[in-house]
């Protein structure tokens, strides 16, 4: 079990956020032990999103405003982020249309960085990719597809995975399917930051859970400390 | 005979003009950048080649030993410090910007070297001939041309999609944000592409120089050949563009058997006959 009194992988202080003009967070603090599964749920336009892109460089961010094992990383280029073992699995996929399946996930793993995945255990992983390795990537169905986005973040070996709304536009079986995977990867060391409006699965992944409301975290804790009726009022500000 | 002979002639024509292509074709399909200077590019890698030849007197084809990685560098460069400012969601700047750089490369050129028109000599290679059969013969020169024209767009097409430069390109191009999360810096992917474009262009830029005489002016010609080889080809495939080199050079020679004075018109006429019959190119992919 990770130990949340141990030095944090990733820690977010008091982060302001922009889209253009308009303000998306407003001095968002979060923590993440290294190990742990960490998900940040809320309404849409909450801010989830922002956070994490802010985390993954692709949203401007004051630099200390955002710490990865003791160095601020904040406002870092995404590519810089990324070669720091930062991966985000992003919203909607994001898949390479001209890439197969294969060199998507080859892409991933580009930058070389020594750990566990490879090519190989990504398929023992999701073994239905293996068997599509050569077709391009937007021959195959969502969930497969958000199955490479996975793979693609993981052959990064990355010490901590940002995943925005795997299970959006999934089958609820699909999305039982693919979070039954995420205990291999926190296995193998990995921390994950969760985002996502499908609570019950969050909440069953996680061991803790930030609700953010109009950009603001309005809830933290453990998700077993937590009752619904707390989180139901932090989500809706109720 | 006769026009076996014209026909071969303009096909190893064609190669050149595919090479002209293969760089623009390459450029647009990463970063959507229209390089209107890439004509003048050509020419400035002649004039470059000109200069070397000169100086250390050796021949053209050695001098592609430096050439080459000299375009490259410049065209690194050009794309780090000037052209990466540039790109957008808006096409506009980019145009604008190489069609500034064109009309610089072009008054650069002609401060220094003036409107004498100059020509590459390679030596003997230039006149000797081998014959295919019984009343056609091809130049040897026009045949290397030819054959290196071939190897530099199958060198290019295995460069695409079968290593990791190739991966980053067609990933970059597809969405740069997402390739960027990948850990790929897409100014220094576009700079690669560049320099890969440029080397391509160096090649070309060698060949037209030995093959006829030029001038500083000639660069807009040859990004228009170029252009019209890519169209007809189709956008975003490489065999496609050598294709459209063929069909273009061929279209030429025989306008030029014709009447000498068809030669230009003619390559025009055959790519809007193509752009009319079939606009998409004749071997278009969807998204390079």
């Amino acid at each position: 079990m990770p130990d949340p009194s141990a030095a944090p992988l990733l820690a977010v202080r008091g982060l302001d956020a922009f889209y253009g003009d308009i303000q998306a967070l407003f001095g968002v603090s979060m923590q993440v032990a290294p190990g742990e599964a960490v998900a940040v749920i809320g309404a849409n336009g909450a801010g989830k999103s922002a956070l994490l892109k802010s985390i993954a460089g692709l949203l401007r961010a004051p630099r200390d405003a955002i710490v990865c094992e003791g160095e601020p990383i904040g406002g870092m280029a995404a590519f810089a982020v990324a070669a720091r073992g930062i991966a985000l699995v992003p919203e909607g996929r994001g898949l390479f249309p001209s890439l197969s399946v294969e060199e998507n996930l080859m892409i991933g793993g580009q930058l070389k960085r020594a750990g566990p995945w490879s090519l190989q255990r990504v398929f023992e992983l999701f073994p239905v990719l293996a068997e599509r390795r050569n077709l391009p990537s937007t021959a195959l169905s969502g969930g497969q597809q958000q199955m490479v986005a996975l793979g693609r973040a993981l052959m990064a070996n990355p010490k901590l995975l940002l995943c925005d709304e795997i299970s959006l536009g999934l089958a609820p079986i699909v999305v039982r399917d693919i979070y039954a995977r995420l205990p291999a990867i926190l296995a193998q060391g990995t921390s994950i930051i969760l985002v996502e409006q499908d609570i019950v699965q969050a909440l069953k992944a996680a061991q803790r859970v930030y609700c953010l409301q109009e950009g603001r975290v309005a809830l933290e804790g453990a998700t077993k400390a937590l009752t619904r009726e707390q989180i139901a009022a932090a989500y809706f500000g109720v | 005979m006769d026009w076996i002979n014209v026909i071969i002639q303009g096909v190893l024509v064609g190669g050149l003009y595919a090479m002209f292509a293969a760089g623009l074709s390459l450029i647009f399909g990463v970063m959507r950048l229209v390089n209107i200077a890439h004509g003048d590019l050509i020419v400035l890698a002649a004039y470059l080649a000109l200069v070397i030849t000169q100086t250390l007197g050796i021949g053209p084809l050695t001098a592609l030993l430096i050439v080459v990685p000299a375009m490259a560098l410049i065209g690194y460069l050009l794309q780090r410090i000037l052209l990466n400012r540039t790109l957008g969601d808006d096409l506009l700047p980019p145009l604008l910007v190489t069609f500034g750089l064109s009309v610089i490369i072009q008054n650069g050129l002609l401060t220094v070297f003036t409107a004498d028109s100059v020509k590459l000599q390679a030596g003997a290679i230039e006149v000797d001939t081998v014959r295919l059969a019984e009343g056609i013969y091809v130049g040897v020169l026009p045949l290397l041309q030819f054959a290196v024209a071939v190897a530099v767009i199958g060198g290019l097409q295995f460069v695409f999609y079968r290593t990791a430069l190739g991966r980053a390109f067609r990933a970059t191009a597809d969405d740069p944000a997402v390739a960027q999360l990948m850990g790929l810096d897409n100014r220094h992917v576009f700079a690669l592409a560049m320099a890969l474009s440029l080397a391509v262009v160096a090649i070309a830029g060698v060949f037209l120089a030995v093959r006829a005489n030029f001038d500083p002016s000639q660069g807009p010609a040859r990004l228009i050949f170029g252009f019209e080889a890519v169209i007809v080809g189709g956008l975003g495939s490489l065999w496609g563009t050598l294709a459209g080199g063929l069909i273009l050079g061929v279209a030429q020679a025989i306008g030029a058997h014709l009447n000498p004075g068809w030669q230009i018109l003619a390559g025009h006429i055959a790519f809007l006959i193509v752009l009319a019959v079939r606009p998409q190119g004749l071997f278009p992919k969807v998204r390079m």
